[in-house]
């Protein structure tokens, strides 16, 4: 009836049960708030059930920020028993632990921080910016959002039930195989993984068709404002990238659960095989990232430059140079495997190569301030300490393009240094940035200024304070995921400058949740009228902030680049034409039903409870054959309604 | 909004068949890494059988029409699916038999789930095309229906030129190191 689960399985250490507690009363008290202040149907009618992409978009940044507080605690657990586990001493954390949470923090601030925030924006976002009123697919949209929730969901529950996988965030066999992780922790992580790149696959198909088809009248490809240049080229990566995951993954699936022999290191396997595969998927992954990133930063600079960007054109290349590079490059995590001179000379030229399309982006971002009346608002700091955290990251990057050096640098905390500063310090800055630019579009208020601010300085001065001494450590030999050192290495001191710049980023943190809440209260006076705070250029804002569920009563003509920006010149912001019946779709709760669904299929498959491993099989069948044959999926807002909701916006 | 919905849908279809070209990619890859001309047992008179079967339910998908024309054509392709599935699992069967399976080492592991792949996508397609016909059935040929028909049509001719490639790669080339 249970397979594999037993009362075993509930047996956690000390620090899992606090965390499980935290959990569990966290659930308590958001189902208590619910149930207090009666808002059940409305969570169910206005949310769960919701197909439109801004409240999808919303529900995904909420779930990304649940996911990074996650990850950050098992950060500053990393930092803590890496500050104190020297010589005698061997830290809080006993090794099989330590090994859990360096793979739960990858795989955590990867797929359900990184690429939710992603696509969180980019849902609510690329509508509004193209002038549409919806995403191509909005069924599937929802589908994808509850896959990403049910991965999360899957990495939470391990800490309860079960362990999580032991073997880093990309899981390498032969250590990854059944003969030496028998345990159900790789198969939370593949799972988890799997779901939510199932639904990041269906997302990219529908964010490429959205912005190829849906554009307003106009918009040539050449007029699209930067974030959608940079959404379009990572939905062709995506598009390219994870069916390779979802085929690797599958085969380790296999041979864990049927008895494959894929990557197992005996009966012809080959576990080389692996590694090339999950960086044929890996790498593009990165840029997959980093690209809406620079998209962000692209719209984010002119509109506080108050100047138009800098060489649009070539920026569009750029981004385009960086979307083909980026399949030829993957070779460069492993140039330690032993393909020889030839393989490892060319993919170190690629990966040099690279370094030019984003030298032009920073170089483009530069001369868009140059000139200009640049105002520093918060997303300007966040920018300021992309261009810094960046460039050093993209340059030991570089330095890392070098076989021979990559020989010495290979899996030490050098590494850790380089990635996170291109992943912090370009992801999340340029995502933290974008939340704090689009936040009054999305909530119709400003957050608070000054707090935002001192944020941005804790994060970025944390961050240097923080990684600044890994690249050092690596140069001193320190190898990643070390558990414990001796005093002789004399690594002490640098780590426990590491972890004084982990603190400093938390206290960040601690200034962020400040500011929301601040924020949430002083809503009144900074709520954002006009639907235009920052003076902006594209066409977001030029509906009312939130926007309307139909985003646009007439959908805009689009005459320049900058679209909005070139209308206010015009004072052509007004449309007065007549209004028109629009068809919204209709909620279905059947996006939901799947995501429950494909929980039972994993957590059923994960713990061989075969049973309910077919209920969820069965159960996504008969969901989506049911949505399948429902023909009546769009209700009509008659052009009634749609001038009313109108003219309360503009009379406000 | 009718004729918007359909074109977005065929090409988002058209995108999805072209990422789902990588997942086939990603297996081919792996059988090629791992086959090292170890893959010999089967026969190829009955895997040319096999592959004409689902290459004629595929040309029927081309002659889509009226209601009846098409529920027939529906239920002919459903007929030869069926026949090239159980063919599949018929030569699965034999080969586990034959003391060969997925488990006896990483070119049958790779054979194993490379087929099976192609043997999901055609149940799936199965199962499509008997949602379909009671659709078509119930409501006919509808706006709605046809878009689903167009995007059956591509999904198993897409289903078919994979097979042609799995004929050619795994079964005649093959055959030679038999």
């Amino acid at each position: 009836m249970f397979g594999r689960l037993n009362l075993e399985a509930f047996h956690q250490d000390v620090i899992e049960q606090g965390a499980d507690l935290m959990m569990v009363l966290g659930a308590i008290f958001i189902v208590a708030l619910l149930t207090y202040c009666k808002r059940w149907t409305w969570l169910w009618k206005e949310w769960l059930t919701s197909l439109d992409p801004k409240r999808i978009g919303v529900m995904y940044i909420v779930v990304s920020m649940v996911m990074l507080v996650k990850g950050f605690i098992d950060a500053l657990m990393l930092r803590a028993q890496q500050m104190i586990s020297v010589g005698d001493s061997h830290g809080y954390l006993t090794s099989s632990h330590f090994q859990q949470i360096f793979t739960a923090h990858g795989t955590t601030m990867i797929f359900f921080v990184a690429m939710g925030l992603l696509f969180g924006l980019l849902n609510f976002l690329i509508p509004l910016q193209i002038g549409a009123r919806d995403v191509a697919f909005p069924f599937v949209n929802a589908v994808s959002f509850w896959l990403f929730a049910v991965g999360a969901m899957l990495v939470l529950i391990s800490l309860a039930i079960g362990k999580f996988s032991a073997t880093g965030w990309v899981s390498y066999p032969p250590l990854s195989e059944l003969q030496y992780s028998p345990g159900v922790g790789v198969d939370y992580w593949l799972w988890s993984v799997q779901v939510s790149g199932v639904g990041s696959l269906i997302s990219g198909i529908n964010f490429f068709v959205t912005i190829l088809k849906m554009r307003a009248p106009g918009m040539t490809l050449m007029k699209m404002p930067m974030l959608t240049w940079t959404t379009l080229a990572t939905a062709v990566l995506i598009i390219f990238a994870f069916q390779v995951l979802t085929a690797t993954l599958t085969m380790l699936s296999f041979d864990r659960l049927i008895g494959t022999h894929f990557f197992t290191s005996d009966f012809g396997g080959n576990p080389m095989m692996y590694i090339n595969l999950i960086w044929a998927w890996g790498h593009p992954e990165v840029y997959i990232l980093v690209l809406p990133a620079f998209g962000i930063f692209s719209e984010v600079v002119p509109v506080f430059s108050q100047k138009r960007l800098f060489g649009y054109a070539s920026m569009v290349w750029a981004t385009v140079a960086i979307t083909l590079l980026s399949f030829g490059v993957w070779l460069h995590h492993f140039f330690t495997m032993g393909a020889g001179p030839n393989a490892n000379s060319f993919f170190g030229i690629m990966t040099m190569l690279i370094a030019v399309p984003t030298g032009v982006k920073i170089f483009n971002w530069l001369f868009t301030m140059l000139q200009g009346r640049v105002i520093f608002k918060t997303p300007m700091i966040w920018f300021l300490g992309f261009i810094f955290a960046f460039t050093t990251g993209g340059m030991t990057g570089v330095l890392m393009s070098i076989p021979s050096v990559d020989f010495q640098m290979h899996n030490s905390l050098f590494l850790i240094a380089h990635f996170h500063s291109t992943i912090i310090g370009g992801v999340v800055f340029g995502f933290f940035a974008g939340l704090t630019y689009w936040f009054p579009k999305i909530f119709g208020f400003t957050l608070h200024e000054r707090l935002g601010k001192w944020a941005a300085w804790c994060w970025i001065l944390g961050f240097f304070i923080a990684f600044f001494p890994l690249y050092v450590l690596g140069m001193m030999g320190a190898t990643r995921r070390l558990d414990h050192y001796e005093t002789a290495a004399g690594w002490q001191p640098l780590f426990v400058v590491a972890a004084f710049g982990a603190l400093l980023i938390a206290i960040g943190v601690g200034f962020q949740v400040l500011q929301l809440i601040i924020s949430i209260k002083q809503r009144k006076e900074n709520r954002d009228a006009t639907g235009d705070p920052w003076n902006g250029r594209t066409l977001e804002w030029s509906t009312s902030s939130p926007p309307p569920e139909y985003n646009f009563a007439h959908i805009p003509e689009v005459k320049e680049r900058d679209a909005f920006w070139a209308m206010k010149q015009a004072h052509q912001t007004h449309n007065t034409g007549k209004y028109e019946d629009i068809h919204v779709p209709k909620n279905s709760p059947l996006g939901f039903f799947v995501g429950i669904f494909a929980f039972c299929l994993s957590f059923g498959t994960i713990w061989y409870m075969w049973w309910l491993a077919a209920v969820g099989m069965i159960g996504i069948i008969v969901c989506v054959t049911i949505r399948l044959c429902d023909d009546d999926v769009e209700r009509v807002m008659s052009a009634h309604e749609v001038q009313h909701i109108e003219t309360a916006r503009t009379r406000a | 909004m009718t004729t918007d919905t359909h074109s977005k849908t065929i090409f988002g279809f058209w995108v999805f068949l072209m990422s789902d070209c990588l997942l086939f990619a990603s297996f081919f890859a792996t059988y090629f890494v791992l086959h090292q001309g170890t893959v010999t047992l089967f026969s190829l008179p009955f895997a040319f059988t096999q592959s004409v079967v689902f290459l004629i339910s595929s040309f029927a998908a081309g002659f889509f029409g009226d209601k009846h024309k098409t529920l027939a054509l529906l239920g002919f392709m459903f007929v030869l699916g069926a026949l090239f599935l159980s063919m599949m699992g018929y030569e699965f069967a034999q080969l586990v038999q034959a003391g060969t399976s997925w488990q006896t080492s990483g070119a049958w592991s790779a054979f194993f789930t490379l087929l099976s792949m192609v043997g999901l996508h055609a149940a799936v397609g199965l199962l499509w095309i008997v949602v379909l016909m009671l659709q078509i059935c119930f409501r006919g040929i509808t706006p709605s229906t046809s878009r689903r028909l167009a995007c059956l049509k591509l999904f198993w001719q897409f289903l078919n030129i994979v097979w042609v490639f799995i004929f050619s790669f795994v079964y005649l080339l093959g055959a030679q190191y038999g």
